[in-house]
């Protein structure tokens, strides 16, 4: 059973993803039976460990998996239509100009030989039919919209004249260029400096309110989510293991990997108690335990979680991966 | 940047004197010029006029300072071998190995550069492998043992072309420069010498730039451009092309000098009457005088091309000519 | 669980099933381990002693191959204007190239490991100068280097004696290649410097010898392997082009070079044997040791992994 969609149809839904990578020593799962679904003009954010599959579910939906990674398994449909089995000259098309992207690094994502005004109006041209002229003043609008100064000098500048916030600006209007429905952000704040983390993440999320643009926020900053997002997505050892919307997930979470996670985050208001920390450390792609992945360091282990995988079930207010929800859940209703 | 120039002549200034002295230490210590000149059986007041003639007796400074200024206006005395002047051979000789380095040179550039591009945005399949085994062993082969195979071939067996020297040549300016490049013999005797002296040189070229264009294919900016849904052929050669050819093209300029060393061998195969054959004869001879002066020719061009080089940096990577970034977020 | 033995980790390794899997590669180390036994061996593997004098036959001269009208089958690949039979002149040229070409890289190997270590432990002046003659060697083309090496022995001792010549000519050889390993080592050295196992023992007091040995070495054997394997074929091409500009190893012990250039001269008369057969030995030894050299570097670059 997938998550449920909101009551439009979703733009983006991605049902039972499977994505392996066969290695000398055997085939790797790296994501297992993924599935969320983003609804036009939504922010989901995309939360896990190092190592949990949060850039490659990302790297699946534009298609740019590095080989030998490949889809195994599910479907991809962007408004509807799939979009994972599309041939390669097609999938182009969709990139960009309905799906953009956004990496974590604006100093190695700006080719250093090209001035910034010249990538963008190549990314202009590449998706809408403009002059030379036209695509240059959409340019110049596109750098103004980010908040960057004196943009008509800025547009012949090259990408190391620009301050690292700066340049994920640049980035930003790159990806925005052709007026995607969705835009898939890897960590586009974790290489940047703190204080101007903030200013990025806001200027994200004005500019996807204003253009009615869906993301897909991926990040390791619980922080950065909450702020943001509408929705969640918990991952964990490449599974879903709970998702929901944002409030509910960091205040009132099912699932006890979630659990942990909140629990886990130092609080500034508060008394100083100690640290809660999860024991052990989320396995290995190729160790991952059978039934619930999580089960060797859940406190509330059962004979049942060792044995049979649990879906995402109804959890109330959130839907989560773990067989206590089931029994649990009627009762958390009441108390919501 | 002008602070760059000036550290980069300086620099140049100070190699090109180092090479003078070891080519000066050449001249005192190895072999005896004096015995060479007047032979065996001299008296030893021959020797000692000799001596004074030549300023044998004065303090080592002043030889070497000496033997630079005659050197700074290509005089390094008579060949040994041949008993003329030495300045005179060498520029008698300069642009047979010019042109047929510079014919090598392109041929390389030509030929390897789109055989290296080829060879990395197809890696994998049944061309592009076929195509790096050749470059290995075009990388294998001596050169000298090439030159044989060809003329062998086109010469021996085929009897299409020539196998030895520079055929007709057309001197200009008033004499100083002689060409074959304004002859159909003149061109017909460069085809095999300046295949088979472009031949290494190309497979470098080739397996350079494959292995700089996979790098730059694996970059996050490339991935950026895909993931803008920019066409394979903007990405690769628009994109990734200018990216890979900055590195090559600094790196094939330093190759130059290395075509000309080179040309030693082809020279001697095909009996082109070059600076490089004149060296070997030098060689086998003991000719001081003449290696000395290659020796300081060849650093020359070594600095300049060197220093070309370097400047050529500054035009193609704009990270190298502007200032530091601007402020703001 | 007992320890896995060193047999079995090697076993296991991705290099030895990158080997496995790589026809080029074994094809390429059966060739080089054959040349290169017939080369150890080839007092006992050769026919003939083609340079005994005794045992030479003018009126064998100059046959052809054995499959060739005219040819005699106990001289396989026939024979030079002397007599000698090609085959046999193979097995000994192909012994003294690859022994040239060993010791030189061997030579080199050591010289530049050893200071590329120094400089890059040192660091300072020390390393400054040493990188700034590595500059200068860069500049000049290996080939120019070895010839005026060769040069100057040959003017500052005329009436050489063999050992001499071949030990100058190592050395000419040697010369053009330490460069490769010093900055590849001094490089090594300076990131596994700043590691703080290294500053834990040095401030245990472990001696700067000890840590270069033991932690810096093992770290940089991988690229020096993979350097030293191109740059045999390197040295024996080197070896090669000099012995056929006459400048090379004396004529008493000819290398395939020598050969090579003995058969030049009588090339257009038609007799190509003796030049193709030992052209096409050096290009086996030569192309099959760049395989290997490049199949191992493929195979030990974590990033292809």
């Amino acid at each position: 059973m997938s998550a449920p969609a909101t009551t439009t149809t979703p733009l983006l839904e991605v049902k039972d993803l499977v994505v392996e990578f066969p290695t000398r020593r055997g085939t790797l799962r790296a994501l297992d039976q993924v599935s969320f679904s983003i609804a036009p003009g939504e922010i989901l954010g995309v939360v896990g460990e190092s190592g949990a599959g949060k850039s490659l579910t990302g790297a699946a939906i534009i298609g740019l998996l590095e080989p030998p990674g490949r889809i195994a398994g599910g479907e991809i449909r962007l408004r509807g239509e799939r979009i994972d089995t599309l041939p390669p000259e097609a999938m182009r098309r969709i990139r960009g100009k309905r799906i953009g992207a956004i990496f974590q690094d604006p100093l190695t994502s700006l080719n250093p030989l090209f001035t910034v005004g010249q990538q963008l109006a190549e990314t202009i041209r590449a998706h809408l039919p403009l002059s030379e002229q036209q695509a240059r003043e959409r340019a110049i609008q596109l750098l103004a919209d980010t908040g960057i100064p004196a943009p008509e000098a800025r547009f012949g500048q090259y990408p190391h004249q620009f301050s690292g916030g700066m340049r994920q600006r640049v980035v930003i209007a790159l990806a925005l260029a052709a007026e995607p429905e969705l835009i898939v952000a890897d960590e586009p704040t974790t290489a940047l400096d703190v204080s101007i983390q903030a200013q990025i993440i806001a200027l994200l999320k004005r500019l996807a309110r204003e253009h009615g643009t869906a993301v897909m926020l991926v990040t390791h900053d619980m922080g950065v989510i909450a702020e943001t997002c509408d929705r969640v997505a918990v991952l964990y050892a490449g599974r879903v293991a709970e998702i929901g919307p944002v409030a509910e997930v960091i205040h009132r979470p099912a699932h006890p990997y979630t659990r942990g996670l909140m629990g886990s985050i130092p609080a500034m208001d508060g008394e100083r108690e100690r640290l809660a920390q999860i024991e052990g450390a989320m396995p290995r792609l190729n160790a991952i335990p059978p039934g619930c992945a999580y089960h060797p360091r859940c406190p509330h282990v059962e004979p049942r979680c060792r044995a049979e995988r649990p879906e995402l079930m109804d959890a109330g207010a959130t839907h989560a991966a773990c067989w206590r929800v089931a029994a649990v859940a009627p009762a958390r209703e009441g108390t919501a | 940047m002008f602070a760059f120039v000036v550290r980069r002549l300086l620099q140049a200034v100070i190699v090109m004197l180092t090479v003078a002295f070891l080519a000066f230490m050449l001249f005192q210590y190895v072999g005896d010029p004096v015995a060479q000149m007047l032979g065996q059986d001299a008296t030893q007041e021959q020797r000692e006029a000799l001596k004074r003639d030549l300023g044998l007796d004065q303090p080592f400074p002043v030889q070497f300072a000496r033997f630079v200024g005659n050197a700074v206006q290509g005089e390094f005395g008579l060949s040994l071998r041949q008993g003329r002047q030495v300045s005179t051979l060498i520029a008698e000789r300069f642009p047979a190995t010019l042109e047929l380095s510079l014919a090598a040179a392109v041929i390389a550039l030509v030929a390897g550069i789109p055989l290296g591009v080829y060879a990395a945005l197809r890696r994998g399949r049944f061309g592009a492998q076929a195509v790096m085994t050749l470059s290995l062993l075009g990388v294998s082969l001596p050169t000298f043992l090439i030159g044989i195979l060809l003329i062998l071939v086109f010469s021996v067996q085929l009897q299409w072309l020539p196998s030895f020297g520079r055929g007709d040549t057309v001197a200009l300016f008033g004499g100083s420069w002689t060409t074959g490049l304004l002859t159909l013999d003149g061109w017909s005797h460069l085809v095999l010498p300046a295949i088979t002296l472009s031949v290494f040189q190309l497979a470098l070229i080739m397996r350079l730039v494959r292995a700089e264009m996979l790098e730059v294919l694996r970059t996050d900016y490339i991935k950026f451009a895909r993931a803008r849904g920019l066409s394979d052929r903007a990405i690769h050669f628009s994109h990734a092309l200018k990216n890979t050819l900055v590195p090559v093209i600094t790196i094939t300029g330093l190759q130059l000098g290395s075509l000309i060393a080179f040309a030693i061998i082809t020279e001697t195969v095909f009996q082109w009457p070059g600076m490089g054959f004149l060296f070997i004869q030098a060689v086998q001879f003991a000719d001081i005088p003449v290696m000395a002066a290659y020796l300081c020719l060849i650093a020359l061009v070594f600095v300049i091309v060197n220093l070309v080089v370097d400047l050529l940096y500054f035009v193609v990577d704009p990270r190298l000519r502007v200032e530091k970034p601007a402020g703001g977020h | 669980m007992a320890a896995l033995s060193m047999w079995d980790r090697w076993r296991d390794s991705d290099v030895w099933h990158s080997f496995k899997r790589s026809p080029t590669a074994i094809v390429a180390a059966l060739i080089a381990a054959v040349c290169l036994f017939c080369s150890l061996f080839a007092p006992w593997v050769a026919p003939h002693n083609p340079f005994d004098l005794a045992t030479l036959n003018l009126m064998d001269s100059r046959l052809p191959p054995a499959w060739l009208e005219g040819g005699n089958p106990s001289y396989l690949l026939g024979t030079d204007d002397q007599g000698r039979d090609i085959l046999s002149a193979l097995f000994y040229g192909a012994r003294i190239s690859l022994l040239v070409g060993l010791a030189s890289v061997l030579l080199s190997l050591v010289v530049g490991v050893a200071l590329g270590l120094l400089a890059g432990f040192v660091g300072g002046a020390v390393d400054a100068f040493i990188m700034r003659v590595c500059d200068v060697m860069l500049s000049f083309p290996s080939i120019l280097v070895a010839l005026l090496i060769d040069g100057i022995g040959r003017a500052l001792f005329p009436n050489a004696h063999d050992t001499l010549a071949f030990g100058v000519l190592i050395f000419a050889i040697a010369l053009t290649g330490w460069v490769q390993y010093a900055r590849t080592v001094r490089g090594s050295t300076l990131v596994e410097r700043q590691k703080e196992y290294v500053q834990a023992a040095r401030v245990i007091g472990v001696t700067p010898l000890r840590i270069m040995a033991r932690h810096v070495l093992p770290n940089v054997m991988g690229p020096v392997l993979v350097l030293a394997t191109i740059q045999v074929a390197a040295a024996i091409l080197t070896e090669a082009t000099l012995s056929f500009l006459g400048v090379g190893v004396p004529p008493t012990s000819p290398s395939l070079g020598t050969l090579i250039r003995i058969g030049n001269d009588t090339l257009f008369s038609g007799d190509w044997w003796i030049t193709i057969f030992p052209g096409v030995m050096l290009v086996l030894i030569a192309l099959s040791v760049n395989l290997l050299g490049d199949w191992l570097r493929d195979a030990l670059n974590p990033k292809l992994q």
